[in-house]
């Protein structure tokens, strides 16, 4: 599995990429979005993947018993999924913005800050 | 002396910040700086008759050996009282020729901190020290000669000074310190007994190399002479002070320095010989094909500095002494020459020879002065300048090869010499008067006055050359390590070959200048071969580099992200495979995976099915619902490895920023297909090498045994130390609790914003803007 995974998180980059070269302004928030997710996924598979086992301690103990899944990576994307959250609402909204004033999502007639003199 | 060198400086700072208030009222009390200098430095006269060398030493950067070192010898006397000396003449005759210009204070700022800058020049004693000195002249002098900045062709004359003297010092820098690394020391008085040490060493060549472009530059040396004609765009002043006495002598003074240093050596002796020798006759003839009065003395002065790297290139003891003595010959007539071309641009508003005549009859004074100089030009008795001829022609004659070829080429320049002089000093005055400058105001007393005191300076020297001979001459040959008891100048020498030398030279000069006249048809022709001047060739290497970075700008500055993103992807994947190639060995170990199972396959199946949806459809909305659903499907993936606060995470967000996206972008028209198919070939293939790196990456990592010394601490600890069974949320609100507050600060600062660009109204008037 950690093998398909692997590829799995080669295609969410490779994707991704692929959309922020596009000229679409959408499709860059879209590329971002998933090389984030390949990110995240990066991190919880190079962290080892346990299946069943989440990261808390039982009832009946104080300390763990059995095996349990890591749970540094964990925290890490938790904290990871969220701040890109903030990223992509702000990129959304600044898109919209920018649409309502140029009238277009093509980056490349947003690449002059002034008229051309 | 320090002070003395910084005063210039500071009043420099005084001028630029305060000098609006004064509205060039009090100009001429500016010239009483230099002239306190120019006292100054006279009070040593007599230590440095006796040969008694005034030194001064302030640490500065010990550790790198670069300290100021102050060394006031003969060589530096004779410069330190030129440039008072002129200067105090040059800053009054300002006063009057600049009368009444909005940019006076700049001015006299500029050209007090050009002033500072020689007499720190001439006096450093550390080689590095020199050279900041050195780099400051080409600096001040570049807003000299842009003074004019209105001109289009002023500016680019400095730019072309700037680039050609900057550069120059580059390489002086580079030369000093090799010569230092070489000498273990950076002061040439430390140096001077190290001379034969230095000439064995490897890098002798180099290191001369390196300081005979800074001093060729400068020195206006051919070919890099073409900035003093250029520089003439400056004001007449600015002229006069750089190209008598100062700016263009740092070369020649460079050379004369380092001659007990580095002199006496073949490499050092035949350059500077061949240079010189080519640069004096090639200007000297450049003479004859100018109109403008102060193009031929642009090109005059070009070949003076030609014959004093020729002579320094002799070496001899004869050669240097001629040397010094020309340089203050030099410095007394080409000044007065300057000034009084400035009177004459001044009243007639023309400098082209070919109409000026008669002006005698406007301007007594100033026809005094410039036939004086002329006179002093052309070495006719008793000027200083007769004396200084007899010095060459003596060096030359005396030289222990080719003696006949070096005096005839050196006949050769002095009679184009003295013609340029007669053209410039008498010319102008003689003659008929043309209709229409018979009312040319008479020049005021401080613009006559500076050029009849240098042009009577030079008679006076001439005819009583002991008042320079035990002060300034013979310090000189001191100063480079030579015995002086046998100098003796004066005028008469009895009937010797050198007289009748100086002879022919003085009638062969008049007959140039009786049979030849300059005109503007003579001008054009000299024009035809500018293609083929250094000149041309040096603009033309510019203008290449100017295109050449226009093209790398274009090419890697180009404003496109995608570009950006592209090359920085392409560079990444490069450098990293390679790497990869060289050190890994690819063992994958499947037995160490966990087995598929069918929830799994299926879960894959569709995260790739609508990865590819997003990234192929035409449709703004099924692109973001795709995205959606791959989202969810690694929230599965999180639920399958025992990650469920992830999942429940993931699960949240993706679902707002579907909504969001949904609620923002429903509105925007489809997509437009932008690219064609070569870019999209083009950038699959660029993402799918990323895409494959990162699982090559991947499975190297996956087959790297894991260090979980972290997590164990933390799963050990949760419920012991923080009272928390979910490990998760122990580490994120208690261990890492400061983490978390920040991120939430984050979020709240994007929720700002947010919020800001949802409200934001536009103005009507923005809005047009736009």
């Amino acid at each position: 599995m950690e093998f398909l995974l692997a590829i799995m998180t080669g295609v969410l980059y490779a994707a991704g990429l692929y959309m922020m070269l596009r000229r679409s302004l959408v499709k860059l928030i879209i590329g971002l979005i998933m090389i984030g997710n390949g990110a995240n996924l990066l991190i919880f598979l190079l962290g080892r993947i346990t299946k069943g086992h989440p990261p808390i301690i039982s009832e009946s103990s104080d300390v763990f018993t059995e095996i349990y899944a890591d749970p540094v990576p964990q925290a890490l994307i938790l904290t990871a999924i969220v701040i890109s959250f903030g990223l992509q609402s702000f990129a959304i909204i600044l898109v919209k913005r920018a649409y309502k004033v140029v009238k277009t999502d093509d980056l490349d007639e947003m690449n002059t800050t002034d008229e051309e003199i | 002396m320090l002070i003395a060198i910084l005063i210039g400086f500071v009043f420099a700072l005084f001028l630029a910040f305060a000098g609006k208030f004064f509205k060039g009222k009090l100009s001429i009390l500016i010239s009483l700086i230099p002239l306190g200098l120019f006292i100054y430095f006279l009070q040593y006269i007599p230590n440095i008759a006796s040969n008694q060398i005034v030194t001064e030493s302030q640490q500065w950067i010990p550790s790198f050996g670069v300290n100021l070192d102050f060394r006031l010898d003969g060589l530096a006397m004779l410069f330190s009282l030129m440039i008072t000396g002129i200067g105090t003449l040059v800053f009054a005759y300002t006063s009057s020729y600049l009368k009444g210009h909005v940019y006076l204070d700049r001015f006299y700022a500029y050209l007090l901190v050009f002033m500072a800058s020689m007499l720190g020049l001439v006096l450093s004693d550390n080689i590095i020290s020199l050279f900041i000195f050195w780099e400051l002249t080409s600096i001040s002098s570049f807003f000299l000669i842009g003074f004019n900045n209105t001109n289009p062709d002023s500016r680019r004359s400095a730019q072309t000074a700037l680039a050609v003297t900057g550069i120059g010092g580059l390489l002086f820098l580079a030369g000093a310190l090799i010569l230092g690394s070489i000498a273990g020391t950076y002061q040439i008085s430390e140096m001077i007994p190290l001379s034969e040490m230095i000439a064995g060493n490897a890098h002798y060549v180099l290191a001369v190399a390196l300081i005979f472009g800074a001093a060729f530059t400068k020195s206006a040396q051919f070919p890099f002479h073409f900035w003093l004609p250029g520089a003439m765009k400056a004001p007449t002043p600015v002229s006069t002070y750089l190209h008598s006495a100062t700016m263009v002598k740092a070369g020649i003074y460079l050379l004369f320095r380092l001659t007990p240093v580095l002199g006496g050596q073949e490499f050092w002796n035949t350059t500077l010989l061949i240079v010189g020798a080519v640069t004096m006759f090639y200007a000297a003839f450049h003479t004859l094909f100018r109109t403008d009065l102060k193009g031929i003395l642009a090109y005059s002065t070009i070949a003076a500095l030609g014959i004093l790297t020729f002579l320094i290139g002799l070496g001899t003891h004869e050669a240097l002494l001629a040397a010094g003595m020309f340089i203050l010959v030099h410095a007394l007539y080409k000044a007065t020459l300057f000034l009084m071309t400035g009177a004459i641009d001044q009243g007639t508003k023309t400098r082209d020879v070919t109409v000026l005549s008669g002006l005698r009859k406007v301007m007594l004074p100033i026809a005094i002065a410039g036939i004086l100089a002329a006179i002093s030009n052309a070495g006719i008795p008793p000027s200083v300048g007769f004396l200084g001829k007899d010095l060459i022609y003596e060096s030359t004659l005396n030289f222990n090869h080719s003696a006949i070829f070096l005096t005839g080429l050196a006949v050769a320049t002095n009679v184009l010499i003295a013609y340029a002089g007669y053209v410039t000093g008498v010319k102008p005055f003689i003659g008929k008067l043309p209709t229409g400058m018979e009312h040319v105001d008479y020049p005021p007393l401080l613009i006559w006055l500076p050029p009849i005191i240098l042009g009577v300076l030079g008679f006076v020297f001439g005819m009583f050359p002991s008042l320079v001979q035990e002060s300034l001459i013979k310090p000189i040959l001191t100063s480079v390590g030579r015995d002086p008891s046998q100098v003796h100048l004066k005028i008469w020498h009895g009937f010797t070959p050198i007289l009748g030398l100086s002879v022919l030279t003085i009638s062969l000069g008049l007959l140039v200048y009786f049979l030849w006249k300059p005109t503007k048809s003579k001008e054009d022709f000299i024009e035809r071969f500018e293609k083929f001047s250094p000149k041309h060739i040096l603009e033309s290497l510019a203008v290449l580099f100017e295109k050449a970075s226009d093209l790398w700008t274009r090419i890697f500055q180009n404003g496109y992200l995608r570009n950006y993103i592209s090359v920085i992807i392409v560079f990444l994947v490069g450098l990293v495979s390679l790497t990869l190639l060289e050190n890994t060995t690819y063992r994958i170990d499947y037995s160490s995976f966990s087995r598929l199972t069918i929830y799994e396959v299926v879960t894959l199946a569709i995260m790739i099915m609508s990865i590819g949806f997003a990234v192929f459809t035409k449709s703004r909305l099924a692109a973001v619902a795709a995205t959606g659903v791959m989202g969810y499907s690694i929230c599965l993936f999180f639920v399958f490895y025992s990650a469920p606060d992830l999942a429940m995470t993931q699960f949240t967000i993706d679902t707002l920023t579907v909504i969001l996206f949904v609620l923002v972008l429903y509105k925007l028209p489809k997509y437009l297909k932008l690219s064609d198919y070569k870019t999209r070939v083009k950038d699959t293939v660029i993402s799918i090498a990323f895409g494959g790196l990162i699982t090559i990456l991947a499975l190297e990592v996956l087959a790297q045994p894991v260090n979980e010394e972290i997590s164990n601490y933390y799963a050990e600890n949760a419920y012991i130390l923080a009272h928390g069974k979910n490990v998760v949320n122990v580490i994120l609100v208690d261990f890492r609790g400061t983490d978390t507050m920040v991120e939430i600060s984050v979020l709240a600062i994007a929720a700002i914003g947010v919020f800001g660009l949802l409200k934001l109204r536009l103005k009507s008037s923005e809005r047009k803007q736009k």
